[in-house]
């Protein structure tokens, strides 16, 4: 039979000879990762167990994950009570993927997994985060689901009744204008399919752009693909898979691509030049409201964030200090920057990054989830206007419904905090 | 018979379900304080328990859209509301199944504040076309169980809702996955 990736994927993990869209599976979990809402996971797990007499114990603590990241250090009494319990149970339980407040190997969860070698080709991942479709990019099926459904997990080691997605297949061609990334090519495909276009589906990346892209860019579009509603993103492990793995994540055992079949079959196929693309901006408050940034040219902006699980990594970063190197932050905005881990932290200060953004203006935040989801710092007051290259704009996300949440690439961010308002990278010099 | 208490958009994210500054409140006792609490009005109804359990609330498409946040649901479901949508984000969705609150998927319904509608869930909803081209009618398999529409009374309208499919369905109706895992780890082989 003729199979896309998810398929395959999900054959193997079920003990299938194989499967279609439509059938229903229980593939087992090869890695299951949460954050501060481990502490509801938890909860539910022990309610799973209670009555049965049976010692409680998770399926296989080398296969759980957990990574403090959404309100680091915490921001509250509440918070910090979560994360000391959860800090106990990864005690009990023997979790030594475990990722607590640290310089040294702290940040987000969705940097964390690539960056430590967690995710494989054709492994199943599951994750209490949505985003969680980020680590598709290293060509697993890699899905978000509730802190109920994870103490399943924790319980049997299997995820159950999944049935198996449809697939569509998203071709990129041609060679990005200079500034312009991937961030912008799944912005469009976003605007062009709406935010539910692919609901219940995994969007399968192709196309010579997606074969030369590292894999950053990699997961900026399979982080994003969940804001088309994807149950994944999925970009079919190759060469640069291996060399991400091999040189950035230091992975030495066998690393096996599971590729689609060539025929396989797919919902849809959608193709995108991204050689005549400008940059992107999703207006508030949908992220599918987007648009060319000259049609927005000029918007004031209040504040700027560059981060996040989207776009905080090293590239990101030097994109942003290569912008603004030598130049000022204009007064009227103010520019906010947190790296996705501290190990892009640490690269960034060493490259010198950290203290060109920070000379030019900008104010350097710890690692983590940050301003992004409006619980732990850089809130918005009253009326303001935010510029971010974070993943979602929805009202109220940043912690204030009086607010408005535009999103961008990293190189956009850059410009319109010299701006002071959205600009176009390609005309900063 | 339920009354509509209140009527939203497409794409309700749970930022507007559940917003994220409340996240640290986890447990299913608590959230439901936090419900809505963007809309202060309906919040403020639902705190003072003028809001009947049993209430319907009814959306537009993609309901429940972003975060995988659980405390969206398990804030509805303290309050007992029914959510009645054109479609549904699939992991809000999924989150409702396994905590037991009640949606309804009903591509074509139309309602206003104040109406009294009906929700039969039972035999004789005609499967959708598979060809159809609306995206909320081909997110689930062929594999469904039951059938059933909304009534509304205040308009006479009637509107065929998408089942859920049997593996779901089976979740609901064991009460929710955390007695549907329960039988399932009893039912686990020991290791010895």
């Amino acid at each position: 039979m003729i199979r896309t990736v998810v398929e395959k994927i999900l054959a193997r993990a079920s003990g299938r000879s194989g499967v279609t869209a439509g059938d229903v599976v229980e593939p087992r979990v090869d890695l299951a990762m949460s954050h501060e809402n481990a502490a509801l996971v938890i909860h539910q797990f022990s309610e799973i167990y209670r009555g049965t007499g049976l010692d409680m114990r998770v399926w296989d603590p080398s296969r759980i994950t957990i990574i403090f990241d959404h309100r680091t250090p915490a921001e509250s009494a509440k918070t910090a009570t979560n994360q000391k319990k959860v800090r106990a149970f990864v005690g009990e339980q023997r979790i030594d993927k475990f990722h607590d407040i640290r310089g040294d190997r702290g940040g987000i969860c969705h940097q964390i997994l690539p960056e430590y070698g967690y995710v494989r080709p054709g492994q199943v991942v599951v994750g209490t985060d949505s985003h969680t479709t980020t680590h598709g990019a290293l060509g697993a099926f890699a899905f978000g689901i509730g802190a109920t459904e994870m103490a399943a997990v924790w319980a049997l080691g299997t995820a159950l009744n999944v049935e198996v997605p449809g697939t569509i297949k998203v071709i990129l061609r041609g060679r990005f204008a200079a500034r312009v990334c991937a961030k912008d090519a799944i912005l469009h495909l976003i605007g062009q399919i709406s935010a539910e276009g692919a609901n219940f589906r995994v969007i399968e990346f192709h196309g010579d752009a997606v074969d030369r892209m590292p894999t950053s860019g990699r997961l900026v579009l399979c982080n994003m693909a969940m804001e088309a509603g994807a149950t994944s993103g999925i970009v079919p492990a190759d060469e640069e898979t291996r060399r991400y793995l091999r040189e950035e994540a230091g992975v030495s055992d066998d690393i096996e691509c599971v590729r689609p079949d060539e025929d396989a079959s797919y919902e849809r196929s959608i193709e995108i030049d991204v050689s005549d693309l400008s940059p992107q901006i999703a207006c508030p408050h949908r992220v599918d409201n987007v648009k060319s940034v000259d049609a927005v040219e000029g918007v004031k902006v209040d504040q700027i964030v560059i981060g996040s699980c989207t776009n905080g990594r090293l590239d990101d970063l030097a994109i942003a200090a290569g912008i603004l190197r030598g130049r000022k932050v204009a007064a009227s905005t103010r520019l906010l920057v947190f790296p996705a881990s501290w190990r892009v932290y640490q690269a960034a200060l060493k490259e010198g990054y950290l203290s060109d953004l920070a000379e030019s203006g900008a104010t350097i935040l710890n690692a983590g989830c940050g301003c992004c989801l409006g619980v732990h710092q850089g809130a918005l007051g009253d009326g303001e206007v935010a510029l971010s290259t974070t993943n979602r704009n929805f009202q109220g996300r940043m912690g204030n419904p009086d607010s408005e949440v535009y999103l961008c690439s990293p190189a956009v961010a850059a410009a319109s905090a010299i701006a002071g308002a959205i600009a176009d990278p390609r005309k900063a010099g | 018979m339920s009354k509509v208490v209140l009527k939203l958009g497409d794409d309700v994210s749970t930022d507007i379900i559940y917003p994220g500054r409340f996240m640290a409140t986890v447990l299913p006792a608590e959230t439901p304080r936090h419900a809505f609490a963007d809309i202060p009005q309906f919040n403020s109804r639902l705190l003072k328990k003028e809001i009947a359990p049993g209430s319907v609330i009814v959306a537009g498409k993609n309901f429940g859209c972003g975060s995988s946040r659980e405390q969206a649901v398990s804030a509805l479901k303290g309050h007992e509301l029914v959510v009645a949508a054109k479609s549904f984000a699939r992991i809000f969705l999924q989150n409702a199944v396994n905590l037991g609150l009640k949606t309804v998927a009903c591509p074509g319904i139309e309602a206003s504040e104040g109406d009294e509608v009906e929700l039969t869930v039972g035999q004789g909803c005609p499967v959708p076309n598979a060809s159809d081209s609306e995206n909320s009618r081909r997110e689930f398999s062929p594999v469904r169980v039951g059938g059933g529409h909304v009534i509304n009374h205040s308009t006479g309208g009637r509107f065929d809702l998408i089942p859920l499919p049997r593996p779901r369905q089976e979740i609901m109706d064991a009460g929710g996955l955390i007695p549907y895992a329960r039988v399932r780890l009893l039912k686990r082989p020991k290791i010895i």
